[in-house]
């Protein structure tokens, strides 16, 4: 780096000022969902989102029930067929999403806050939150597609290598499956595991309402109480069985015919209330959390040109989420892009990360801290994340702060304790090498 | 249907708010021929940059496809004054968030970064409009990176494979036939001397708009632009050949053969767009035509094909109304189990009749028009999304103000002005259908030569 640069870096630094965190305010509703709310009244319109703690983790016998349930709240509610759902939606100009991951079902509402408008469109969103018909023909269609998309992923290397790299992470666990399920699993599927999943967990004292927008203290508050009101009460879901480390290492090699082979290492993670957490996210960040200028990137990017894109990331889940690692490149080099990608992380946690590392994965995260919340739709990522995992209010407050405190030696401890490259199992998808 | 009556109200209610207003938004252009947007947006304390040139695949001619593409990664790899990849060290260390992107009609540049670190962006944008130092090593590795990245997007991915055999057989000789990322041969193939004579052509601040969305005030920002692109020299930047599209007579048909499961086929017809159209209503009567099937779980497609006929397991209307060259309307789609492929073209083939033969509903306008005002609001709600639009349109010729007069034409769109494009553009002899042929995954011994000849 040039003198004049550095300079200009310096100076940028120094000015750096402190950016207020959205103030949240939190309460709980009478039936027991707890609300979590941010005013943002710089735009005409706001975003609802009712999280469950109902995600594929709760699957039972079967797997696939969560995401069923999840897909076909807006198919039929009280009178309303699906067409009308759709339709009335659409008139008022608002979006109807839901989705369900392993640990989080999400139903979500953006509306324009014109009064009528946003009248009809919570009426509407309440309807089939709290009283969904689930009508039979619907439960067929959305079936038979979820098994078509089965289908769908046997064309493609990535989504190959995420089912065999989960089901190997987690054995027994609820985290093996893909939040869709199985082909036998969901082909056996009924209408009745669907409505039983629903009442057992789509209950008020299982659910966070996030609220950002254009709508008053005594608005969100009407509209948290609106919106759950027709909900049971029930109760919180039950903690769900711990996840069990991996004792030795694994490879799964699948033939494919794909010019690329791709490779997915890891290992069970960190979990969102981990006690590392801020090690090993700032730890990782360094080592291929941060792009452009990782440490793996240089090393299989910029270094080699091994592949275009490479990664490593913690994802903190409910319990521990995975440590993955990432890459794809051509079968005839596939073996040696692994072995850089294995080399980098024990290196990484035989050194730890050096001073100056640390000190720019703090500029870059604190420095870009507000870009973090800079639109509500981030915002409200944000509020469910600390809703639903139970985090301090103050999370986002106190969130430079704790990456400021880490050290070297932390990340170099939180890494030897926690990351075990003997362990690791390895998923590779592609074709062999010509 | 008593639900209609039931939110009528609000419905018209909506329709009677008062188009979005516009933001400030202020225009400026350096001696050099620097054009600079800035769009202020106060909502939180950040701003994106974005740099814009006039180049993308479409000004690429045989032989060098794809090097536009090429060129945007080599600008991570080093300056007269920055070593390979220091520009994204910077700017990590900035807090910024950074990538680029290329098109068929730009290549864009971008920083998200706390507002009061634009200036880096700046500095290093500037440096590398004119500085840039193409290292012979340095490419033959950022080409082994993008041939990977071509295998991942495409070679590996039968929809993208298909995708890429349709474009190339709907043109003949417009540009918009070779793929953004390039023919593999021609990505093996790039020198230095190619890099830097596409370099010298296309990239000079005359030939570039800068756009800066955020927290920042437009007069600061004016002088921090003259301050670090006001020194860049101009360059003569030579005019495009037209390449207009020879006239399509009759209907082109083709088959991708690929390992896949499912099959999935292509409809597109050639349609005027914005910047093409002889009459200025037709892009946004498309547009609403588009919308009323394919505009969400209420459109037609969704309501009739997936729902109600159960025919398809998904399938999808595109047009993109904002494109240098003339382009697309297209439709795609995989039919559900149990169905052909032949049985969903029909089905969609059923559905343009009906456009042809009868007046959308007041209710499918009302609703597309409402959707449509809605989006202009939930839009604002990034200011990314709001600097793209603006640089977007001003790279392909078009004035950025006609982004917010966007809403007001589609609310002029009549129900006949629907049909009336239904009928003119519809028809077999401007029509490129392609097919993917699913060959056994588990077959793959038995497959021969190249996927994506037609």
């Amino acid at each position: 780096m040039n003198t004049k640069f550095f300079l200009l870096l310096l100076a940028l630094l120094v000015s750096q000022v402190s950016i207020a965190s959205p103030q949240i305010q939190h309460w709980t509703t009478e039936k027991g969902a707890r609300v979590y709310y941010v005013h943002a009244p710089e735009l005409p319109m706001v975003d609802i989102s009712v999280v469950f703690d109902a995600g594929a983790a709760r699957d039972q016998l079967l797997s696939g029930t969560a995401v069923l349930t999840n897909a076909m709240l807006d198919e039929g509610a009280v009178d309303l067929n699906t067409d009308q759902i759709a339709a009335a939606f659409a008139d008022v100009g608002a979006r109807f999403s839901s989705s369900a991951e392993r640990d989080m079902a999400s139903v979500g509402l953006r509306s324009l806050t014109e009064e009528s408008a946003l009248q009809a469109a919570l009426a509407l969103y309440t309807k089939v939150l709290t009283q969904p018909s689930f009508p039979e023909s619907s439960f067929k269609r959305i079936q038979k597609q979820i098994l078509l998309g089965f289908q769908a992923e046997k064309q493609s290397p990535s989504a190959l290598a995420s089912r065999a790299f989960y089901k190997g992470l987690y054995g027994n666990h609820a985290y093996a499956t893909m939040p869709a399920g199985t082909e036998q699993a969901v082909s056996k599927l009924t209408i009745t595991d669907v409505k039983q999943f629903y009442q057992q967990y789509y209950v008020a004292r299982n659910a966070v309402v996030v609220l950002v927008g254009d709508l008053n203290k005594s608005q969100a508050q009407d509209v948290a109480e609106k919106v759950t009101s027709g909900l049971a009460a029930g109760e919180a879901a039950a903690k769900i069985k711990p996840v069990v480390d991996l004792t030795q290492a694994q490879t799964i090699q699948i033939d494919h015919p794909s010019s690329q082979t791709h490779i997915l290492m890891g290992q069970p993670g960190m979990s969102r209330s981990d006690a590392d957490y801020f090690a090993l996210y700032v730890g990782n960040h360094i080592l291929g959390g941060s792009g452009l200028v990782s440490k793996l990137s240089n090393e299989i990017r910029e270094k080699r040109g091994l592949s275009y894109s490479t990664y490593s990331y913690f994802r903190p889940m409910r319990d521990l989420g995975p440590y993955q690692f990432g890459l794809q490149t051509r079968n005839e080099q596939a073996d040696e892009a692994l072995k850089v990608m294995q080399d980098t992380l024990v290196d990484f946690i035989n050194q730890g990360p050096s001073e100056a590392e640390l000190i720019a994965a703090k500029q870059n995260i604190t420095g870009g801290f507000a870009l973090r919340v800079d639109s509500n739709s981030k915002i409200v990522g944000y509020l469910a994340m600390i809703g639903f995992y139970g985090l301090p209010l103050d999370y986002l407050e106190t969130f430079k702060v704790k990456v400021n405190a880490i050290s070297t030696a932390q990340i170099k401890q939180a890494f030897e304790r926690r990351v075990n490259p003997n362990n690791m199992l390895t998923v590779m998808v592609g074709g062999k090498a010509k | 249907m008593h639900m209609l009556n039931k939110f009528k109200q609000g419905m018209w209610l909506i329709l009677a708010l008062p188009t979005i207003v516009v933001a400030d938004v202020s225009e400026f252009q350096l001696e050099n021929g620097l054009k600079l947007i800035v769009k202020e947006d106060h909502r939180a304390p950040v701003a994106v940059s974005q740099v814009w040139y006039k180049v993308g695949s479409s000004y690429e001619h045989n032989g060098i496809t794809g090097i536009s593409h090429q060129l945007e990664h080599m600008m991570f790899k080093g300056t007269e004054n920055l070593g390979p990849n220091e520009f994204s060290q910077i700017i990590a260390a900035n807090g910024g968030r950074e990538n680029a992107f290329t098109g068929r009609d730009y290549t864009a540049y971008f920083q998200t970064l706390e507002k009061d670190r634009i200036e880096v962006s700046f500095r290093l944008e500037a440096e590398r409009m004119r500085k840039l130092k193409i290292d012979g090593a340095e490419l033959l590795k950022e080409r082994d990176v993008v041939s990977e990245e071509r295998r991942m997007r495409t070679d590996d991915n039968p929809k993208s494979l298909l995708r890429e055999a349709f474009n190339a057989t709907a043109f003949v000789n417009s540009p918009y036939h070779h793929p953004v990322i390039g023919w593999m041969s021609d990505i093996n193939n790039y020198e230095v001397d190619d890099l830097n004579d596409w370099y010298q052509k296309w990239y000079a601040p005359n030939n570039a708009t800068v756009v800066v969305v955020g927290d920042v005030e437009p007069q600061a920002i004016y002088e921090l632009a003259q301050q670090y692109f006001g020194p860049l020299k101009p360059e003569a930047i030579a005019t495009l050949k037209p390449q207009i599209e020879v006239e399509q007579r009759g209907l082109r048909s083709i088959k991708v053969k690929a390992p896949a499961e499912l099959p999935y086929f292509m409809m597109g017809w050639k349609v005027p767009v914005v910047k093409t159209a002889e009459i200025s209503w037709e892009p946004y009567a498309l547009e609403v035509l588009a919308a009323v099937l394919d505009g969400g779980s209420s459109a037609r497609f969704a309501r009739q094909l997936v729902r109600g006929d159960e025919i398809a397991a998904s399938v999808g209307a595109g047009y993109g109304l904002f494109s240098r060259l003339q382009d697309l309307f297209v439709i795609a789609g995989t039919p559900a189990k149990g169905n052909t492929v032949d049985e969903l073209k029909l089905a969609v083939r059923e559905q343009l009749n009906e456009l042809k033969q009868q007046v959308i509903t007041p209710q499918e306008l009302a609703r597309v028009k409402t959707q449509v005002v809605a989006n202009a609001v939930y839009e604002r709600d990034s200011v990314f999304y709001q600097a793209m639009q603006i640089g977007m349109l001003d790279t392909i010729g078009i004035d950025w103000h006609l982004g917010d007069e966007y809403v007001d034409n589609v609310k002029l769109v009549t129900a006949e002005q629907v049909m009336a494009v239904a009928k003119k553009y519809f028809i077999d002899d401007s029509l490129t259908e392609a097919e993917l042929v699913p060959v056994s995954v588990n077959k793959e011994a038995e497959m021969t030569g190249v996927a994506n000849e037609h």
